[in-house]
């Protein structure tokens, strides 16, 4: 015999008062008659009947307050043979249901809510292996970025690229070179300066099931497109239960360029790091680049490519093999060493392998780690790094709270706490909005030296 | 309210400006015009870094727009092409160089650059290098001064390029909505960058922005002060006498790059020489002047000679004046 319990009128209500009854036992009642009104201190409601039949036994008089929310308030017959009628009001398990927690509970005083399952350990592939005696072509970081994306473009036509300048202007940074030339204005987009509206659009495409490549004109700009980026793009597949994901790649300049001043020069891979949904790559190297933004618009989660237009113009040795596609999450070790451990990323790995030339002629014997990606990050490489040196500087430019070297230090103090030999150090930006000055941006920015402190500092060394 | 199609004036009943009113614009273009031309001279020598927008050919319009308001009262914002409305508004030309050279002297204390410079006394709120959202901010002063009700008006000045952000249209709804004493000022100078306003926009007519939450606009002849001031009259009064928002569509051209790397592939240079030959607003002045014997040759002369003193002191001091001290680094981050 169908139950009619009270109804919750919010997920936090637990009791309310049953103000009124607008039918009497012995009616007759029908799906969307009202039943009955109820109140709490803030909304009132109408309980409407979901099934046909007549009202038997009223069990909570009109007037009463306090009646707890799923308790039952009358009885319905139903219609026919109809006992496992659909059921009535809101159904939520009756609260008789409930004691195999209470058990538990009795039985070994355990937390009532289950423990959250551990999170999966990302597992990223290694390098490719090159074939021997591979053809190395000397090229810049643009160059390296412009071929990913052409040869993406030639293998899969549902790759295209829209943002700010990217077609007839070929680029605000050249990145984007002849593109328009070998595509077309269908696959080579130029947008207005919409950021919001833009990157919006390409997510949806994206769900559509194309692959959009998003340059923001420098990640500054992307601040307008935040929302999509995260809200959107990041959260979609999780949200439609693993239904639609957004294969799309956002792409552009990050960090400081040189004199623009504190609304141009911000770096935002702590930001992005943070969002589970996303991964973020940063490279440094021409090879990184081109291997790991082929990887990212092949991905079918969104990434956040975080490019740094000081590194456009720097060149480097790229594999020439057919299709060179590095993994994401894997970090790279730059140089071997066992005294002291130096990871950064990206613009940072100027400065760290700078003050890794100087460190290494003074006898330190650095092991240098270039994250290239910061999710997911691949700290299982630092881990181990760490083990064997006992000390940890990190170097990157954006400011201090929060940032990747914080993420690191936390990692390195939980997993390897008794190889530790130092305190790990931080080298950042200075915790200020860049200025304009040029004094005072050199100061706002790390540098070398302050990269050979920390190492001096961890080492004990003067 | 009255619409031009075409942005050229019916030369029959252009409204004149007084004899002072023209001394004055003269003046106040030409300073903006030398020291622009110093300011990309200084570039060129490394002594200006980062990015520097010049406003050279579009002197007009901040001119006659500031002539048009109460200057120092009304509130005035821009986007990062703003060395002329700083000028313009009364701030002292040496700081605003020194800034753009980042001396401790500059308007910013060196901290801010070409893109951001302020000035709460001459009420000038930059100096912003987000495109577009000096549109909201420009609505959050006019809110202010409605909420005050100290008979102000804000005026905020975007390009054609930033007439397509979101927030410009969020900003313009809530205008209307609360009928702020706003004037929106799209100087559109046909390119954002290097994109044309066609490759950019669905709607060419900037001052028809407005109409889908009832603001009015007009398209004005922006090389004109004349008739940038005359529009710009109606629309400061419109705002002030409690109507609300009001657009104004100045038609205009910037003669040199975007900043001071420009590809320039983007239109002829028949393009920018035959708006510098037939449309200076300068010139145009100029020729009024002499026609109307406001001024001889020799009083040009002497304008001349008085401005490229003020620009080279300017220059003077912001080459001279020492940089930042080491501890500016942490200062003004919180406020006190
Ligand atoms: C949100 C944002 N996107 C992109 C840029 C880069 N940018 C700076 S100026 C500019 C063009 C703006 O053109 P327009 O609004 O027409 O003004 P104009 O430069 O012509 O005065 C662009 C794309 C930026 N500063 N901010
Ligand atoms: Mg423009």
């Amino acid at each position: 015999m169908p139950t009619i319990l009270m109804p919750a009128l919010s997920p936090t209500m637990e009791e309310g008062k049953l103000s009124k009854w607008l039918v009497k036992e012995g009616d007759t009642v029908k799906p969307g008659d009202v039943l009955a009104e109820i109140e709490t201190d803030k909304a009132t409601m109408e309980v409407e009947s979901v099934d046909s039949g007549k009202v038997v036994k009223i069990l909570v008089p009109e007037g009463t307050e306090g009646v707890k929310v799923n308790e039952p308030i009358a009885q319905i017959q139903a219609e026919g043979e109809t006992l496992e009628a659909a059921p009535v009001a809101k159904t939520v398990p009756e609260p008789s249901e409930a004691p195999v927690v209470a058990a538990e509970k009795a039985a070994d005083a355990a937390p009532s809510v289950a423990a959250a399952p551990a999170a999966p350990k990302f597992e990223a592939a290694a390098d490719p292996d090159l074939p021997a005696g591979v053809e190395m072509v000397e090229m810049t970081v643009r160059q390296a970025l412009n071929e990913a994306m052409a040869e993406e473009m030639r293998r899969d036509k549902d790759v295209f690229l829209m943002g700010e300048e990217v077609a007839e202007y070929q680029g605000a940074y050249k990145i984007s070179q002849g593109l328009l030339q070998e595509f077309g204005p269908q696959r080579v987009v130029d947008t207005p300066i919409t950021e919001h509206g833009f990157a919006g659009i390409a997510v949806g495409a994206a769900f559509a099931g194309l692959r959009p490549i998003v340059e923001f004109m420098t990640w500054n700009f992307a601040m307008q497109a935040i929302d999509q980026i995260i809200n959107s793009a990041a959260k979609q597949l999780y949200m439609s239960g693993g239904q639609v994901s957004a294969p799309i790649v956002f792409r552009g300049p990050n960090g400081a360029a040189a004199r623009v001043g504190a609304q141009h020069s911000q770096d935002y891979s702590a930001w992005y790091s943070h969002v589970p949904g996303l991964h973020v790559v940063a490279p440094f190297s021409a090879a990184d680049a081109k291997g790991l933004l082929k990887a990212a618009i092949r991905s079918n989660t969104p990434v956040v490519f975080l490019e740094n237009e000081i590194l456009y113009g720097s060149t480097g040795l790229v594999p020439k093999v057919d299709d060179f596609v590095l993994p994401i999450g894997k970090a790279r070790i730059a140089r071997a060493g066992k005294d002291v451990t130096i990871v950064s990323y990206s613009m940072g790995m100027r400065y760290a392998t700078q003050a890794t030339e100087k460190l290494v002629a003074a006898g330190i014997d650095v092991e240098l780690i270039d994250l290239r990606t910061l999710r997911p990050m691949d700290t299982a490489t630092v881990i181990e790094s760490v083990k064997k040196t006992g000390r940890v500087v990190t170097v990157e430019e954006g400011w201090p709270q929060g940032g990747i070297g914080a993420e690191l230090a936390a990692v390195v103090v939980a997993e390897a706490f008794d190889y530790l030999d130092a305190p790990p150090l931080r080298v950042t930006g200075k915790d200020v909005p860049m200025p304009y000055a040029a004094n005072l941006e050199k100061l706002a920015l790390p540098n070398v030296d302050e990269v050979i402190a920390a190492v001096n500092a961890v080492t004990y060394r003067g | 309210m009255a619409r031009k199609a075409e942005a050229k004036p019916a030369q029959s009943n252009v409204p004149e400006l007084t004899k002072e009113q023209e001394l004055s614009a003269y003046r106040d273009m030409l300073l903006i015009r030398r020291f622009e031309e110093k300011a990309g001279q200084m570039y060129g020598m490394g002594l200006i870094g980062g990015f520097c927008h010049l406003y050279i050919g579009q002197e007009a319009v901040v001119t006659g727009i500031t002539m048009a308001s109460k200057k120092g009262e009304d509130a005035q914002i821009t986007g990062y092409r703003d060395h002329g409305h700083m000028l313009v508004m009364g701030l002292d030309p040496k700081g605003v160089m020194a800034e753009l050279t980042g001396r401790q002297g500059g308007l910013s204390k060196g901290k801010g650059g070409s893109m951001h410079m302020f000035s709460n006394e001459h009420r000038f709120y930059g100096g912003n290098g987000i495109v577009g959202a000096q549109v909201s901010l420009g609505t959050g002063l006019a809110f202010a001064a409605k909420y005050r009700g100290d008979n102000t008006v804000s005026i905020s000045y975007f390009g054609d390029g930033a007439a397509n952000q979101g927030q410009v249209y969020e900003s313009f709804n809530m205008a209307k909505l609360w009928n702020l004493p706003a004037v929106y000022i799209i100087e559109n100078n046909r390119y954002a960058m290097g994109t044309s306003v066609d490759r950019a926009t669905a709607q060419g007519d900037f001052s028809k922005r407005g109409l889908s939450f009832g603001i009015d606009g007009e398209q004005v002849d922006g090389m004109d002060v004349r008739l940038v001031h005359d529009a710009a009259k109606r629309a400061i009064e419109h705002a002030r006498s409690g109507k609300g928002p009001y657009i104004l569509e100045m038609q205009t051209y910037r003669y040199r790059g975007h900043s001071m790397s420009d590809p320039a592939k983007y239109r002829s240079k028949d393009e920018v020489a035959s708006m510098r030959a037939e449309r200076d607003p300068i010139e145009q002045v100029k020729n009024r002047i002499l026609e109307k014997r406001y001024g001889t040759e020799e009083w040009l002369k002497e304008v001349e000679a008085e401005i490229r003193a003020i620009v080279t002191e300017a220059a003077d001091f912001a080459t001279s004046d020492a940089e930042p001290p080491a501890a500016e680094l942490w200062t003004d981050i919180y406020a006190a």
